[in-house]
């Protein structure tokens, strides 16, 4: 059985890029809806509570309401766009479009498709993240530099979103499940993580909650980059983000495997 | 050079080879003297020590069971380099899941198997580098044009772009899609999306092709336009491995075949030789009565009846003494035919494949 699993894994660095590399191709047929549909949520978020609830809450840790939303903005789109990719669409390519079934009668083995889907979400998540980053800058709630430099963050978040949600995707047996995943999973974490208000208004007992969630990491780093204040224990947050994309990437893979070669 | 070099030689430049072949199409159908010594069956082989299997696919004592309920039960099969082997049975039989274990996609329960000279599952992904699939259902990227799943699939095997643009004329010009090269495969006909997954399994220039039904659901036009490039891909040395529940199909492409029956080989051999062994002679297809009335009237001059259904089965050495039954009979239609693998199959199952 571990022999199966071994052999299940990638077979080396780099069969992932053709699938990553077919994925490319089908989005750049339908790009520009694609990218309008990513931003679009996160930005209507941005103005709507940044402008609404900017006038009554002001300043917010030493910085305008919008400003310090926005970068929350960033890492909770980076969040959305990789865990949809990797829910929904990944899971036609397994199922409804039969796509990991051609790509496994070749030389591509479970563990290099899994791969490959993440990056993909992840690449995904970074346009969606530097799409409102972009969008920050422009307003001058951030600097242009900053934004580069928040970038491998993003793109970070993206992947340990995407390897979560892959989890779900191995398990979930139809499109319904996956609702299950959002409501219960993704929309608390968008209120304790501290991207629409600070994590100290929170109530202590949540605050250990918070200290766990991925995406409070990832904006515990993407704030400070982006408002120009102190980093503090980077190390921490980005280990932690790691552990989210590597130890699930592992694990979904063995799930898969048993899905798919039963 | 030794035989032993040339494999070498041949896996180190499997890739390379595809660019020559196209750009010398006309060199691709003839089958290099290597793959013709192939054809000249087993019995001539001389076995060298680390060539080229002369043995494409070897299953032996393959049992396999989902719960309680067995799928694969006790199957041993060879295929042998160079010729079409045909799995034949009603759905169900274990067609497809001794296909995907061929594959590598399921484990066997008990049993070994062997592809290309690699055990499979454990070092599956070295035999799947050489095989190609045409899978039961299409599985084409249908937002994609032809060049581009064509494209897209040659990465899965490590073909760089140019290396796939070199080949994609020549596999066009075989599935007769020169024509198409940039239409979405959803706009294609069902025997061109066939086509253009028989033409996408080779782009790795496969020694072994298998095939999981690949006609079902087909017109006899397209169907028949697939066993001509079939036959053709034989002619140049390929190994196929064929299910199919198309008796004519086995029948006509391939050299031996097995039949299947729950998991279980029922029977095994070349067609025209089970036909013959099994039947051995004339079939008179009797319907439109009372079968057990039609049955007692013909006996006397049957060797053997079958009822399946609404029709009588009758097998006679003299069909004309069954003829002279059967005239005048009201509403009373019938067909002399040659027995076929159907009548095989209904005799060795005691009923019909058709599902």
């Amino acid at each position: 059985m571990w022999k199966l699993y071994v052999a299940a894994l990638p077979a080396n660095g780099w069969n992932w890029i053709a699938v990553w590399r077919r994925n490319y191709l089908a989005w750049k047929k339908v790009a520009l809806a694609s990218i309008l549909g990513n931003l679009a949520d996160p930005l209507i978020y941005l103005f709507g509570l940044g402008a609404g609830l900017g006038m009554m809450v002001g300043r917010v840790d030493g910085v305008s309401y919008i400003a310090f939303l926005s970068a929350g903005m960033v890492a909770t789109s980076a969040m959305t766009a990789s865990t949809f990719e990797t829910i929904y669409a990944t899971f036609a390519r397994m199922r409804a479009q039969r796509t990991w079934e051609a790509i496994l009668h070749t030389q591509v083995t479970i563990g290099d498709i899994v791969l490959g889907e993440l990056a993909w979400a992840a690449t995904k998540a970074s346009l969606a993240g530097t799409g409102i980053g972009v969008v920050a800058a422009t307003l001058g709630y951030t600097e242009w530099v900053s934004l580069l430099y928040a970038l491998p963050v993003i793109a970070l978040t993206g992947l340990a979103f995407a390897s979560l949600a892959m989890i779900v995707t191995a398990l979930a047996p139809s499109y319904e499940y996956f609702i299950f995943y959002q409501t219960l999973v993704i929309t608390p974490m968008l209120f304790l993580s501290g991207a629409v208000f600070p994590v100290n208004q929170l109530p202590s007992a949540f605050q250990h909650v918070t200290r766990v969630l991925p995406l409070a990491h990832s904006i515990d780093v993407i704030r400070p980059i982006m408002l120009g204040s102190p980093l503090v224990n980077v190390g921490l947050h980005i280990g932690a983000l790691c552990c989210y994309a590597v130890v699930p990437f592992f694990l979904s893979t063995a799930l898969l495997r048993r899905r798919l070669m039963p | 050079m030794t035989g032993n070099g040339r494999v070498l030689r041949q896996e180190a430049e499997n890739q390379l080879s595809d660019r020559e072949m196209a750009q010398e199409a006309p060199r691709r159908l003839e089958p290099s003297p290597f793959e013709w010594k192939d054809q000249t069956g087993p019995a001539v082989k001389t076995a060298i020590p680390g060539a080229i299997p002369t043995v494409a696919i070897d299953v032996a004592s393959v049992t396999k069971s989902y719960g309680d309920k067995p799928v694969i039960n006790g199957l041993s099969f060879t295929v042998a380099a160079g010729e079409c082997f045909g799995l034949l049975g009603p759905n169900g039989a274990g067609k497809s899941t001794i296909t995907r274990m061929i594959l590598g996609m399921t484990t066997p329960g008990t049993g070994e198997i062997t592809v290309l000279g690699v055990p499979v599952p454990s070092r599956a992904r070295l035999a799947r580098m050489r095989i190609g699939v045409v899978p039961q259902f299409d599985n084409l990227d249908l937002e994609f044009t032809v060049r581009e799943n064509l494209l897209v699939f040659g990465r899965y095997f490590r073909m760089s772009t140019r290396e796939i643009e070199a080949v994609i004329p020549s596999l066009l010009e075989f599935a007769r899609l020169e024509n198409k090269a940039d239409a979405r495969v959803s706009d294609l006909s069902g025997g061109m999306k066939r086509r253009l997954t028989l033409a996408r399994a080779l782009i790795n220039d496969p020694q072994l092709l298998i095939l999981d039904e690949p006609t079902t659901g087909l017109d006899p036009h397209a169907r028949h336009l697939i066993w001509e490039r079939l036959r053709s891909l034989l002619a140049r040395g390929k190994t196929i491995l064929l299910t199919t529940h198309i008796m004519e199909e086995a029948e006509r492409l391939c050299d031996r075949l097995c039949v299947l029956e729950a998991g279980r080989k029922i029977a095994e051999g070349r067609p025209h030789m089970l036909i013959a062994e099994k039947i051995g002679c004339q079939v008179i297809e009797i319907y439109g009565g009372d079968p057990h009335e039609l049955s007692a009237l013909v006996s006397p001059h049957a060797r053997h009846i079958e009822v399946s259904g609404e029709t009588v089965f009758c097998y006679a050495f003299d069909p004309e003494q069954v003829r002279v039954q059967l005239d005048g009979r009201a509403g009373v239609r019938f067909l002399q035919r040659p027995p076929n693998l159907e009548d095989v199959f209904l005799r060795l199952t005691g009923r019909e494949l058709k599902d």
